[in-house]
């Protein structure tokens, strides 16, 4: 019985073993080694050996060898994806979180129109970002309605019959964009911590008079910490990894000019191989040094929260 | 602005004869509307920014585009008789935007990996809740270890095995590559396992005596249990392979044959008219493509609007 239950267990177990053990397991060893090697070609598989350069170049404490091209694509990643990677993620998660606290509480307070207002507010995210991005595009477009509203015409789009938009008004659609897509899940998880939130427990402050910003800051956000919690550390690993936002508002250009100056990390990574890969073992160094930095900045978060997070 | 308590309300009846307090409670009352005024009109501008998106990518794609300046009007509504239908004729032209044999690659794709995905997940979660055997527990650990890494450590490698493995030309084989990395969704694993873990050991004992195996209990009793959670899952593997974008570009490595439609939408359709510096692009038929491209999903949402919401909602999967 034992036996045959064994046999059995693993036959169930099997096809989600075997493509765990080959998309995941032995990428993660073979992305690792890869980053280790010089000179490495993925269509034969061969190196120059073991070395640390592929690092040292992406954190900008070596030159890129002369004999390979892709040297101003290389140096894109310390000069702009790891600035431009960490800008996005600092400025869009914490909006978006107190932007998205704000939206659930008062959704929360409200009982008429309550799931019309939060279908509509969730329907962001059942969308492509792709589309998104190009929709963005077509609204903050030289010509399009935000340009209108303002009476201005800021070039916020590098595109096609428009001047190159400065590096500032780039970024600050794509921050606005990231985040009107970001707030629908932190909004849904926050309801539902709002709702399991004893009434009782405001019954009494309503008695004690105390005030409404007091009663949100002393019984809403340490209730909710759960929440806060998980959807910062998720939102801060999305934030790191934020590629597809920039290819839906750009037009895959990770640039306002020639120069790669909108790159992020995945940006990096996704662009190395799609441009024919033969600095990929740099993007496989790079992959790891985004891997360390989400590792620590988790790590980080839970240190912090161990303090402050009531459950 | 303080509001009135309790104890200052029963000072006033006994000083003032109950006069006050009907002021006092009307005072309340004209300050709580107030503040759900505010809080509508809040909840009404957020609604609208929103929708401001759906919206404008709807209103432009109906729009006429002036050839001449290759300028879009700002107006936000058509007058009916104004509306250019004609754009969602002409985007089924646009080079490099072949609609119905991208559907066929998106369906297909989206189709075989969420059937795969279910059975997978199925018999996944039945190992791990129903199942005694040794290691079940150290192989559970290890898939959710393989959760916390972020997808773009595999994408190299996973990359250099499928080009290795010859499966970057070619329908199937593109095919293959596009889905293979995310047939297994450990998120969905553990969602199962969750309402799995809930049905009562009894009726797995009655069902031993019923002389029903493990195999038919599976079918005949668990998965009907666990309908609900199987609806959500199957369709967060639909929306997330729909809109999947990065990995299913890297594969088909700049040849729009076998390409899924989002990214067809981004990369190869070919939305400018001109030559040079001097094209410009058809703002109009690029929001028909992209109303194509996201409306089947909203629909979707809104059929199965409790489903998705509930599974995004309990286990917090990002798609």
């Amino acid at each position: 019985m034992e036996n045959k239950n064994n046999f059995k267990g693993w036959i169930y177990l099997m096809p989600a073993i075997i493509l765990i053990a080959l998309f995941t397991l032995y990428p993660l060893i073979n992305t690792f080694l890869i980053s280790f090697l010089q000179d490495y070609k993925y269509a034969t598989g061969s190196s120059s050996g073991f070395t640390f350069d592929n690092y040292a170049v992406l954190l900008g404490i070596k030159e890129f060898p002369d004999y390979l091209t892709g040297k101003g694509q290389i140096d894109a990643f310390f000069q702009y994806a790891l600035p431009n990677t960490l800008l996005i993620t600092f400025i869009t998660v914490p909006i978006s979180i107190v932007l998205a606290l704000i939206i659930a509480v008062a959704l929360n307070s409200i009982k008429k129109l309550r799931t019309l207002f939060q279908t509509i507010f969730f329907t962001p995210y059942v969308t492509n970002i792709i589309a998104v991005g190009m929709v963005f595009g077509v609204l903050f477009s030289q010509t399009g309605l935000i340009n209108e509203i303002l009476g201005t015409s800021i070039s916020f789009i590098p595109n096609q019959g428009s001047e190159a938009p400065t590096y500032f008004h780039a970024m600050l659609v794509l921050c606005i964009e990231i985040i009107w897509y970001e707030l629908p899940f932190k909004i849904l998880v926050f309801i539902g911590g709002l709702q399991s939130i004893d009434r009782q427990y405001y019954d009494a402050a309503r008695i004690d008079a105390t005030p409404k910003i007091k009663r949100f800051l002393h019984i809403t956000v340490p209730f909710l910490s759960p929440q806060i919690l998980y959807v910062s550390i998720t939102s801060f690993i999305d934030g790191f990894k934020e590629y597809q936002a920039i290819a839906g508002l750009f037009n895959s250009r990770g640039t306002t000019s020639l120069n790669y100056n909108l790159y992020t990390c995945v940006y990096f990574i996704y662009d190395q191989i799609q441009t024919g890969g033969q600095n990929i073992n740099y993007a496989c160094a790079a992959a790891v040094i985004l891997f360390v930095i989400i590792l620590l900045f988790t790590l980080l978060q839970l240190y912090v929260s161990k303090k402050r997070v009531y459950y | 602005m303080k509001t009135p308590t309790l104890d200052q309300n029963i000072v006033l009846v006994i000083d003032k004869k109950g006069k006050d307090t009907i002021k006092t409670t009307k005072l309340d009352k004209t300050l709580k509307i107030i503040g759900l005024i505010f809080v509508y009109a809040f909840l009404l501008i957020v609604a609208f920014f929103a929708l401001l998106p759906f919206y404008w990518m709807i209103l432009t794609s109906l729009k006429y585009q002036d050839i001449g300046h290759f300028t879009v009007d700002n107006k936000f509504y058509i007058p009916f008789n104004e509306i250019a239908w004609s754009n969602y004729i002409k985007v089924f032209q646009v080079d490099g935007f072949d609609i119905p044999s991208l559907l066929v690659n998106t369906l297909t794709v989206v189709g075989i990996s969420t059937i795969g995905t279910f059975f997978i997940t199925v018999f996944a979660s039945f190992a791990f809740t129903r199942l005694q055997f040794k290691g079940r527990d150290a192989v559970f650990m290890l898939f959710l270890i393989t959760m916390m890494i972020p997808s773009e450590l595999f994408v190299t490698s996973n990359f250099i095995t499928m080009y290795r493995l010859n499966l970057l030309n070619g329908r199937w084989q593109i095919y293959f590559a596009t889905m293979a990395p995310f047939l297994v969704n450990v998120f969905y694993i553990y969602l199962l396992n969750q309402t799995f873990k809930q049905i009562p050991n009894e009726l797995y004992l009655a069902a031993r005596v019923d002389g029903k195996n493990d195999w038919q209990y599976l079918w005949k009793v668990m998965v009907p249990i666990a309908s609900p959670t199987l609806i959500t899952i199957v369709l967060l593997k639909v929306i997330s392979g729909w809109n999947a974008y990065a990995w299913p570009k890297t594969v088909v490595m700049g040849d729009a044959t076998y390409a899924q439609i989002t990214v067809a939408l981004r990369d190869f359709a070919d939305f400018s008219i001109g030559i040079g510096s001097s094209s410009r692009d058809l703002v109009t038929l690029q929001m028909a493509g992209t109303v194509i491209v996201t409306l089947p999903l909203i629909i979707l949402f809104l059929v199965f609007r409790k489903y998705i919401m509930r599974g995004v909602g309990r286990a917090g999967i990002k798609g």
